[in-house]
């Protein structure tokens, strides 16, 4: 019933898109993706050449994004310079969606030309969905650690980064180490983003637990077991932390990205001492995914949208938001990386660890049977 | 949920209640039919298709088909300790929602029927009866959150801290206290009809037949207002057992009632694919008001025989 409506309201939606479009666009022929030679391009060589790329995606002139706040990784300004150096208008849809939500925009608007052109999809649901993508190797990607992609180029890792401890230092003292947060000066002020049997962040906040806690990433039932500690001790926050929490004092320390926990601190510098600290020993590490629809309506912009993020104007425009890019590393080395923004990240010790597909799937299983028990 | 309850005395019946008609078959013109189509529409797009829809879905497997899987995972500890605690949270401010609210909507009788006191009490009840959501849960925070100034001023000023034990506000605790909040004011809404049914007369004919209050209340108002009470009982656990949004806007943890949890079976980003289980959990909230009805047609019917 309500998928119905959706159904409904989003295609009335995208055909008064149409209509927009077909009004204020000046009169041009008809790229359904699926006829252009971009559409099946797999690298710009393939097409002749970036320029060729660069030329096509300037006839289609448009570009659909969804799920990109501004205030998250930069996405504001991602958007705008790419916007201005190719002349391509970019309509951002629903910037607060998750990531779910982008997977069902697509699948509703298949074949219209509203439907996203990108994706920028959390873990979970990308490798749910990787038939719907479109491989494609932007000019960079050799550069990208073999980890941290596939190897066709159906999706790729973008930015991401590292499971942190955001506190107000006017009012806790820092903490070394997760099992710090169990001492009472934190008394009812550690907060998660989010319960991480449904949010990513949090999830990955209860993973880095337990590698604080003598835990591994093959079993996170000790991570469950400090946060059920944490609210014995009373020092667990049942709070959703907000910008507002955080600014009122409500979650003196936060537990989320990195990115995300800097990102307020510089929000909120003339008005709290918002600070961030990887704890030692306990790094998890998580990428964003980003791919190519294989439905795009602008399949050319499409792939110049990914050409753009993973060159270094892209790269360093997120590591400015304080999200670590996946080639840092490689320009690290050439020289091209932002030195001060890079700088500027939480200093991290230890080797970061990332949950494989099946440490993911056993550590859900864990969080759905425990979860509620531990902090119910 | 209409609930109809009948006067089973055989005294006169209170002005503002009239007599239920002599049985008689009456046939419907065509015309009258007309008029409640609107009516049948509404309960077929807004009652039944949701919950066929959800009955069907519980059944249906992640890729489609019949499955049995999702109704076997209501076992699950997790979920099984949510509906534990769903029930409990309305069986408690459903009973204390419906005393205090009793006692209230009693005093308001026994006051001017259309005096100042009684007219703003009602107004006011109509109000909060209402008032909840993510307003409500805002206005508990506002007040006696982590910052609340109530919070701040006990604590700086009394040296009171009201969250040394714990945030309590933020879990099963704080939605006890927040759900009576708005079940006492519904209460007074639906009882009050039954308590202005009760005539002083009845009382004045008693006491004049040589009856103490006891049994006054124990033989005539009480197998009056049983069915009523009962009823309106009913009503309030319906009520805050499918209440979603107030808790929804202040528990962000642990998922303790089943609404919250049918919100993340829908919304994980974690754990895909459990649409169907949250369809399962709908289904088992309706069963849960099914067997409380069915326990309430039975209370009823034995109220009756033992008061009666």
């Amino acid at each position: 019933m309500r998928i119905a409506v959706a159904r409904t309201v989003a295609v009335l939606a995208a055909s008064a898109g149409l209509v927009g479009v077909v009004a204020c666009a000046p009169p041009e022929k008809d790229n359904a993706g699926s006829g252009s030679s971009a559409a099946v391009a797999t690298s710009a060589a393939e097409l002749g050449g970036l320029d060729k790329l660069i030329e096509e995606a300037k006839k289609e002139g448009q570009l659909n994004v969804i799920a990109l706040p501004p205030d998250w990784a930069n996405y504001g300004e991602i958007i705008k310079a790419f916007s201005a150096k190719y002349g391509i208008k970019v309509n951002s849809a629903q910037p607060d969606a998750a990531s779910q939500d982008e997977i069902n925009a697509a699948n509703q608007l298949k074949g219209q030309s509203g439907a996203p052109d990108v994706f920028d999809l959390g873990d979970a649901v990308a490798r749910a969905n990787v038939p719907m993508f479109a491989p494609y190797k932007v000019t960079t990607f050799d550069e990208i650690p073999a980890a941290l992609k596939a190897t066709d180029g159906a999706w790729v890792n973008d930015y991401g980064g590292y499971m942190s401890i955001g506190y107000d230092s006017s009012k806790v003292p820092a903490p070394q180490s997760v099992a710090d947060l169990l001492k009472p000066e934190y008394k009812g002020k550690v907060a998660l983003n989010g319960d991480p049997t449904q949010a990513g962040a949090a999830f990955s906040g209860v993973v880095m637990a337990a590698l604080g806690s003598g835990g591994s990433a093959d079993d996170i039932a000790k991570g469950v077991d400090f946060f059920g500690q944490l609210k014995k001790n009373g020092n667990f926050l049942p709070v959703d932390p907000t910008p507002a929490t955080i600014e009122s004092g409500q979650t003196p320390v936060v537990i989320d990205w990195d990115y995300l926990n800097v990102a307020q601190g510089a929000k909120l510098k003339d008005k709290t001492t918002w600070k961030t600290v990887v704890p030692q020993g306990a790094v998890v590490g998580s990428y964003y995914v980003q791919a190519v629809s294989k439905d795009a309506p602008h399949p050319a912009a499409a792939r110049l949208w990914q050409e753009f993020l993973y060159s270094d104007e892209g790269q360093n425009l997120w590591l400015a938001g304080g999200a670590r890019p996946v080639r840092a590393d490689a320009m690290d080395q050439a020289g091209t990386i932002d030195k001060t923004a890079y700088a500027a990240l939480p200093v991290t010790t230890g080797e970061p660890v990332f949950l494989t597909e099946a440490q993911t799937a056993k550590a859900k299983e864990t969080l759905t049977a425990n979860w509620a028990k531990a902090v119910g | 949920m209409a609930l109809v309850t009948h006067h089973p005395d055989p005294v006169a019946p209170a002005p503002g209640v009239r007599p239920l008609p002599a049985r008689r078959r009456i046939r419907l013109p065509g015309g009258a039919l007309l008029g409640v189509v609107p009516f049948f529409a509404y309960v077929v797009v807004f009652l039944a298709i949701p919950t066929l829809v959800v009955a069907i879905g519980a059944f249906t497997g992640d890729s489609g088909g019949f499955t049995l899987d999702n109704v076997a995972r209501l076992g699950d500890s997790y979920i099984l300790t949510a509906f534990g605690r769903s029930i409990l949270l309305s069986a408690v401010t459903a009973l204390v929602g419906a005393v205090l609210g009793a006692l209230l909507g009693y005093a308001l009788v026994t006051a001017k029927p259309d005096g100042l006191l009684r007219r703003v009490v009602t107004a006011a009840s109509g109000v909060l009866a209402q008032f909840g959501g993510v307003t409500l849960a805002f206005a508990f925070i506002a007040t006696i959150g982590l910052s609340g100034f109530v919070t701040e001023f006990l604590r700086d000023r009394v040296g009171v801290d009201i969250y040394a034990s714990g945030v309590w506000l933020f879990e099963l605790p704080g939605l006890l206290l927040v759900y009576t909040y708005f079940q006492i004011p519904l209460m007074v809404i639906v009882f009050l009809p039954a308590l202005d049914g009760i005539r002083p007369q009845w009382r004045e004919a008693a006491a004049s037949l040589g009856g103490s209050t006891w049994q006054y209340w124990r033989m005539v108002a009480m197998p009056l207002l049983a069915p009523p009470f009962l009823g309106a009982t009913l009503l309030l656990f319906a009520n805050s057992f499918s209440a979603y949004a107030t808790a929804a806007a202040l528990v962000s943890q642990g998922s303790p009632i089943v609404p919250l949890q049918i919100r993340g079976a829908l919304t994980s980003e974690v754990v895909l694919g459990q649409q169907n289980l949250g369809k399962a959990m709908a289904l088992g909230m309706i069963v849960v008001v099914a067997i409380v009805m069915w326990l309430y047609a039975l209370l009823q019917k034995r109220s009756a025989k033992w008061l009666g």
